[in-house]
């Protein structure tokens, strides 16, 4: 009887350990999200009409002024301090805080073009590797290599990245603080991530489908393309969900080799088309971590820096949905 | 004794296919195996074989599992290219006199000639219609009319076109097994191949799918060679001209069905057939 007791002691008590654990996470996530959801919204939201926050999202990052003028506290941004200047020319004492006013506009539009473009990268260079390691090599030794390769690919810290691509792109390329640099700096870091999941899922189209095109006749190519691709996307697509994840919010790969702190033009305001890729660009992911660790704290930087983070946290999750939207609608079209 | 009986009464109905074969002269060869021995790795499957498939009949492959008939069967149209290390060590196989293994032959060009409808039915997750035109479509067919026409054909021939007429762009995945399993078939038809390679197109199917393929078999058998596996020595004897029984990668026999079924000359097919072992 005594030892059934205590065996069911143990058994509640080991229970309980497994189901804390797993609310640990639950957690964390709550209060994440929560701090930079309600913290963000305040500088997202206003309370009247149309109760979001549009200059910041449309202006670029400014300088914050705050100062005292006949008992009143003016908290003006860098171009509203200039106006209102020149309509009062008596000297005032400011205290200037960085970064603190404006909005965030050119950060998004820099992660978006560095998202797009280092997934499109990423991609093409990963589908074409996982087709070619799936359907056509053989179980060499060298083929394991390139397995192994990919694996310890996946380990390297994004930082390791971020060197790499200042020393190779940046530096040995000249290619500068660039857009092309960021593309290539972030596409390679989610390479290993995208071929390991793209492989994944043409593995997982069963081989009749194979057997049956090839019996028909098909060339190899043309059963891969019409019979084996098609079918293998949602999986892709699934898998780049995460990478896009992973390319907007990292830091260390683009701040050597893309990101700038602060840059007045837009991206498209560039003299010749080929500029293009050849400009950095203010990301998101950057701006957070300069604004939370490049400049000195006090009451009123708290406001861009919860601002950026959720706008951070928003865009993900939009890209997210797009794909999971857009997997859904390729899988529904197979029924599998 | 009892099972021995009802297994030599069986191959007659409702064909009578032995009777037609016998009134046929063989006038040529469709595929000659000669002294073909195989192997994956270093593991061998096949030892000595040879063999003369006539044309315009129904060729079974009979025998207990792993004794190499599917093997052989995917040797027809190198479907074991596929598959790792797996060779032909020795001999040949000719279609029509030629050698299919030639490192002139081009392999698709094969199987275009060489149908194949496999043990699992496999369509495609696409439409009744996509299904069929897929094998026209590899080939560069791109007019609407001409493929239309061959879907239907194909359709009618695998007696599966009443049944799909009215909603061929509907899924092929909505049909039931045995009607997937005839659209392979159909699949197979509508690129007009020589031969047809069947890998037990039965085995999953139920009594009833199973009797319409039979009976679709002993159709095709006028337009197309068919070779047909199977573990089901009643299907062998319903719906086959010529059977061969394969033991341990060997073949001990290969002769018309109805000599086969009812008067063996090796101890060990008659056997097989009455059910001692296997």
């Amino acid at each position: 009887m005594k030892i059934r007791t205590r065996q069911k002691i143990f058994q509640t008590a080991s229970f309980w350990i497994f189901r804390l654990a797993t609310y640990t996470i639950l957690a964390a996530a709550t209060y994440i999200f929560l701090d930079i959801g309600v913290k963000g919204s305040r500088t997202l939201f206003t309370t009247h009409a149309p109760f979001i926050n549009v200059p910041f999202l449309t202006q670029r990052p400014q300088t914050l002024y705050v100062f005292e003028y006949q008992g009143t506290k003016y908290t003006l941004s860098d171009s509203e301090f200039r106006v209102w200047k020149t309509q009062h020319p008596e000297e005032v004492e400011a205290t200037s805080v960085a970064y603190s006013a404006g909005g965030v506009w050119p950060c998004i539009v820099g992660t978006a073009l560095l998202v797009i473009g280092s997934m499109i990268f990423a991609l093409a260079i990963g589908i074409c590797s996982a087709i070619y390691l799936s359907e056509y090599s053989q179980n060499t030794k060298f083929i394991r290599l390139i397995r192994v390769a990919i694996l310890n690919l996946a380990g390297v810290p994004s930082i390791v990245f971020g060197l790499f691509g200042f020393g190779l792109f940046v530096i040995f390329l000249r290619w500068n603080v660039s857009l092309l640099s960021g593309w290539f700096t972030l596409g390679l870091m989610i390479l290993p991530a995208i071929i390991t999941a793209s492989e994944e899922s043409l593995r997982a189209v069963p081989n009749g489908l194979r057997e049956g095109s090839l019996a028909l006749g098909a060339t190899k190519w043309q059963t891969i393309r019409k019979n084996v691709l098609p079918y293998a996307l949602p999986g892709i697509l699934t898998s780049s969900i995460l990478g896009i994840s992973r390319v907007a919010g990292e830091t260390a790969p683009i701040m050597f080799t893309a990101a700038y702190a602060l840059r007045d033009e837009m991206p498209w305001q560039v003299q010749r088309w080929t500029d293009f890729v050849f400009q950095g660009v203010m990301a998101l992911p950057y701006h957070i971590y300069v604004v939370s660790s490049k400049i000195p704290q006090n009451e009123y930087t708290e406001r861009m820096q919860y601002g950026a983070a959720c706008i951070l946290l928003l865009l993900v999750f939009f890209i997210a949905l797009a794909s999971i939207i857009l997997r859904e609608k390729a899988r529904k079209r197979l029924s599998w | 004794m009892v099972v021995m009986e009802k297994e030599t009464e069986h191959p007659a109905p409702p064909l009578e296919p032995q009777r037609v074969v016998e009134e046929e002269p063989r006038q040529k060869v469709m595929i000659n195996v000669s002294d073909v021995d195989f192997a994956y790795g270093d593991h061998q499957v096949l030892y000595d074989i040879n063999m003369e498939i006539p044309p315009r009949a129904v060729t079974a492959f009979i025998g207990p599992s792993g004794c190499g008939k599917t093997t052989l069967l995917r040797c027809f149209n190198r479907m074991n290219d596929l598959v790792d290390g797996a060779h032909i060590s020795a001999g040949k196989i000719e279609l029509e006199g030629q050698d299919i293994n030639a490192p002139e032959v081009d392999v698709v060009e094969l199987r275009r000639r060489i149908g194949m409808v496999f043990q699992k039915s496999n369509p495609f997750p696409k439409s009744i219609y996509e299904n069929v035109a897929y094998g026209l479509r590899v080939l560069g067919a791109t007019k609407k009319s001409i493929i239309n026409e061959a879907v239907e054909k194909s359709l009618r021939a695998a007696a599966l076109w009443d049944e799909v007429k009215d909603r061929l762009d509907s899924s092929a995945y909505g049909l039931s097994g045995g009607q997937q399993q005839r659209l392979c078939i159909a699949r197979a038809l509508a690129v007009e191949p020589e031969v047809v390679l069947m890998d037990e197109p039965c085995s999953a199917l139920d009594p009833i799918a199973t009797a319409k393929v039979e009976e679709l078999i002993y159709q095709l058998r006028e337009n197309f060679t068919i070779v047909i596996v199977t573990h089901n020595m009643q299907q062998a004897g319903r719906c086959s001209n010529y059977t061969a029984f394969f033991y341990l990668g060997r073949l001990i026999e290969f002769g018309s069905t109805s000599k086969i079924f009812s008067n063996p000359s090796e101890r060990k097919t008659e056997d097989y057939i009455t059910g001692r072992f296997g």
